[in-house]
């Protein structure tokens, strides 16, 4: 009879139901992440004293003064968003084949079966996928061992030997980053991809060849530009994942710091919390830009 | 569609560029789980020598191995138990109100999962030291049913916006209290979407590393225990075996989770 | 008087002054009306005139923002649904498809802790009330929308309530089946002894099954009478225009073919066209083009367009003879009893 009671009481008291049910969720998120966040970004006003190797809960700019005057932190950020930027534009590539497919060619069962096939590995272990690129690119691994069957080791020595993106094996180089990147959140761009291009009414296509255009034309003029949204959308995804990524630079790549590296080793053995606060905010600042960007461009409305 | 024909159908360098695409996305996965069965331990010959159960047996011999997993599957537990409670007390709010503060307040929800991995778990750790706690246990699970809660809450909302406003009414017509309107007429309808909600938080906070990282102190789950074996050039083969554990422990549920999503013919609108 | 005394002389249902708006919608503006025990009464209007409101309200859905709702001479403004002693049929019928039919029926009883035989007994009772017996172990889901409208009315009538609402009972149903309802409605109504109150769009509906009907205009009640006052004697032009719409004719031309400012509403059957001789000197005369007639096999409808401008519509009785109409396009003479027009307000 107490839940009768309750309810009576509640009748009638539409806000206080409310505030009843939020009360809980709100409570856990306020106290546990809210405040957490601005812990984080207060702490990354405060600065470290270089003498005692402690925080000194004081306000102060010179934590982002090191952040922006040290050219290798800032080699550190333009790293990441230049990796973010290749890895976006890489999967574009790949992934629109196989969206064009999947949405405007396949049929019912084909395509019934691409998205499955596209959303099984997105829905795998993301440790698991990480690992098994680790061995695929091992100097002793399955791709150098295919490439030497193939005769392609020349070539293979020689892209490892490119400055900067090169390296002694494919798993510590970049470009072994970039290619396990891409694939990471490959799944990512197809889907919103797939289904902007779905999106496309089957009477523009008509009328495009009705007015005499080839399908190569209409590709161009018509398809491609209403596929953009998703394509945005789809962006949203491999830019931020790869900004804020730590594990793949740390387990796959070259000896440059990434800023999610970065980050993990100053609030570790660094010690600088202040540091590795303000170096978090970057990827938070960088991602705002670029989903206000990615709005414009239509992206909210294919997600 | 005789027009897709029309349209010069897909040609074969579309079809072979897709297919390539999907096997890229397949290979690496499939490559990991044929090698827990190899016989040989050191190297990547392909194909593989020999198949054999042999590493299985290994694993499973581990202590370390299977503590790890124990405190995953705990931790995964009560991480999901929690976000069930919050999140379903959210959707129930959010379902059918309008109040100025609705979008905002589902914007904290995302956040959690929205923001990239290692700014939750800096803040949480951040977050943890501010109040002199030390990473632990519960640490984990805090962590882990904070951003599980939205997705338990996206299923339950989205189930429940489905269901016509028409029938809670008719049960209080009918002499039922909240409660019971709740119990007979609600969690029936809503049970396949916290089913679903929950699988997916069970996965995601099994197979959760980045975070995990942050707060878990000298906890070992078996992500941890994973990610601390990727350097390690020995063993490769019980890695593997490990690997082929976590995906069947993470796909299951999630494959559980989207076939049960599917509209089904019990519920409104048929 | 006695409490006993008191509450016999009680209406059933009584709604003070109720209003209540959306924003800056009003859906009633100070709403008054009084039902007695054991009538069949009807709210009836257009969509958004207030009377699904006016219902929500008495079943306990909505609260007014001001005024009072009385059940049985008691006030029971704030008490919720699941405590008054009032049951709904939904307009969507709301059967819940994870329940049987049977389970649905035994809904009410189920809630009020009732034992599973018990309910299982009552609820086969009253889906013989419906003459749905040998469907109770069907899945709500199979029902076609007459077989669920049974179901539903079953259902709300298990906890044996003092009032049952019907939210556009019959509006989803076509037209024979309606009928058949209609009738059933009216019988069982008869039957039960309890009172009914229904929405409905439907002026001919409305007409057909009430003792009384309220006609709702824009959250207030133009008038409250039975249905052949209703008809007879509209009060107001949306009145008349509504139920059985008359003729209604604004004050400037009635003027010109009374001589008096007075707005009157004339019913289309009342007036006839003038094929012989002169109507006789009690009547008004006008003259028009006939633009066009409608046949409705009872009846005709012809539209008269007079010199004015104003168009009335004259409906002629099916008398079997095809040539007793004039052609569309001629100039005719219509009349009707002075007596006959009813003044409006």
């Amino acid at each position: 009879m107490v839940a009768r009671s309750v309810s009576r009481f509640l009748h009638g008291r539409q806000g206080f139901y409310l505030a009843l049910l939020l009360a809980p969720p709100l409570l856990w998120l306020g106290t546990v992440y809210l405040a957490s966040l601005f812990a984080l970004l207060a702490q990354s006003f405060y600065a470290i004293d270089e003498f005692t190797a402690r925080v000194v809960p004081e306000l102060t700019l010179k934590t982002y003064r090191q952040l922006v005057g040290h050219p290798a932190n800032v080699d550190i950020v333009l790293r990441t968003v230049l990796m973010a930027v290749a890895v976006t534009l890489a999967s574009a590539v790949i992934a629109f084949p196989v969206a064009n497919y999947m949405a405007r060619h396949a049929g019912p069962r084909m395509k019934a079966l691409f998205y499955v096939g596209v959303m099984l590995p997105m829905w795998t272990s993301y440790l698991v996928k990480v690992y098994a690129w680790r061995l695929l690119l091992a100097k002793e691994g399955i791709i150098s061992w295919a490439l030497t069957g193939l005769g392609l080791q020349g070539p293979l020595d020689r892209l490892l030997a490119v400055p900067v993106v090169g390296g002694p094996s494919l798993a510590s180089s970049y470009i072994g980053m970039f290619i396990v990147f891409v694939y990471m959140w490959l799944p990512f761009m197809i889907l919103p991809l797939a289904a902007a291009l779905e999106r496309v009414p089957q009477s523009l296509l008509q009328a495009s060849a009705d007015l005499g255009a080839r399908p190569g034309q209409t590709f161009r003029t018509v398809v491609l530009p209403l596929a953009l949204p998703g394509l945005a959308a789809g962006s949203i995804f491999t830019f931020s994942l790869t900004l804020g990524d730590y594990i793949i630079p740390s387990v796959v790549g070259a000896p440059g710091y990434f800023i999610g590296m970065m980050v993990y080793q100053q609030q570790g053995t660094a010690g600088n919390m202040p540091l590795a606060a303000a170096f978090s905010i970057v990827p938070i600042v960088l991602i705002a830009i670029y989903l206000a960007l990615a709005r414009r461009m239509g992206a909210f409305d294919a997600l | 569609m005789r027009s897709k024909r029309h349209w010069g159908g897909a040609s074969v360098g579309l079809k072979l560029a897709a297919a390539a695409g999907l096997v890229f996305l397949h290979l690496p996965v499939w490559v990991i789980v044929l090698y827990a069965f190899t016989t040989e331990d050191r190297t990547y010959a392909f194909p593989p020598p020999g198949l054999t159960l042999h590493w299985f047996e290994a694993a499973f011999a581990r202590d370390d191995i299977w503590e790890a997993m124990r405190l995953s599957l705990m931790v995964a537990s009560i991480a999901t138990l929690a976000a069930l409670i919050l999140g379903t007390l959210a959707a129930f709010a959010l379902a059918r109100s309008n109040f100025r503060a609705k979008e905002s307040i589902t914007l904290l929800f995302v956040l959690p999962i929205a923001l990239p991995g290692i700014i939750t778990g800096l803040a949480l750790l951040a977050g943890i030291r501010s109040v002199g706690l030390t990473p632990g246990f519960w640490t984990i699970v805090a962590g882990h049913a904070t951003f599980c809660l939205v997705i338990v809450h996206n299923n339950v909302i989205a189930r429940l916006r489905r269901i016509p406003p028409s029938w809670v009414e008719a049960s209080m017509d009918l002499g039922a209290d909240g409660w019971q309107t709740f119990r007979y007429v609600l969690l029936p309808q809503i049970a396949t979407a916290l089913l679903a909600g929950g699988m997916l938080a069970f996965a995601l906070s099994f197979d959760e590393i980045i975070v995990t990282l942050f707060t878990a102190g000298h906890e070992r789950t078996l992500p941890i225990w994973f990610y601390n074996e990727l350097f390690r050039p020995r063993e490769r083969p019980i890695t593997n075996v490990v690997a082929v554990i976590v995906i069947l422990v993470t796909l299951g549920p999630i494959l559980l989770a989207y076939y049960l999503t599917r509209p089904d013919e019990h519920s409104s609108g048929n | 008087m006695t409490d006993q005394r008191k509450r016999d002389a009680s209406p059933a249902i009584e709604l003070r002054e109720a209003s209540r708006a959306f924003g800056p919608v009003v859906a009633l503006d100070r709403i008054s009306l009084t039902i007695s025990p054991g009538e069949f009464f009807a709210l009836l209007g257009p969509s958004g005139s207030g009377k699904t409101t006016c219902l929500r309200l008495i079943a306990g859905f909505d609260h007014p923002d001001s005024g009072q709702v009385l059940l049985d001479g008691v006030d029971v403004t704030d008490i919720p649904p699941f405590e008054r002693n009032v049951n709904t049929v939904f307009q969507d019928y709301a059967l819940f498809p994870h329940m049987n039919v049977a389970d649905n029926v035994a809904y009410g009883l189920r809630v009020r802790g009732v034992a599973a035989a018990e309910r299982r007994k009552r609820a086969l009772e009253m889906l013989d009330l419906v003459q749905l017996e040998s469907f109770a172990d069907r899945r709500s889901t199979q029902l076609s929308g007459g077989q669920k409208q049974r179901v539903a009315l079953a259902r709300a009538l298990i906890n044996q309530p003092k009032v049952l609402l019907l939210d556009e009972p019959l509006g989803a149903l076509d037209l024979k089946l309606r009928e058949e309802m209609q009738t059933e409605l009216k019988s069982l109504q008869q039957r039960l002894g309890i009172t009914f109150v229904f929405v409905t769009h439907d002026q001919g509906e409305a007409l057909s099954m009430a003792n009384r009907v309220a006609v709702f205009n824009a959250g207030r009640i133009e008038q409250l009478d039975t249905p052949r006052a209703l008809y007879t004697r509209p009060k107001t032009a949306f009145v008349a225009g509504f139920v059985g719409s008359a003729n209604v004719v604004e004050s400037d031309l009635a003027e010109r073919l009374t001589g008096r400012r007075q707005a009157f509403a004339i019913r289309p059957e009342l007036i006839r066209i003038v094929t012989n001789g002169a109507p006789p000197p009690d009547h008004v005369v006008t003259e028009g083009v006939l633009e066009n007639i409608l046949y409705h096999g009872a009846s005709s409808r012809c539209h008269v367009r007079t010199g004015d401008g104003a168009v009335l519509a004259v409906a002629q009785a099916e008398s079997g003879d095809a040539a007793a109409l004039p052609a569309p396009g001629t100039r005719v003479r219509i009349s009707w009893p002075r007596a006959s027009a009813v003044p409006l307000e």
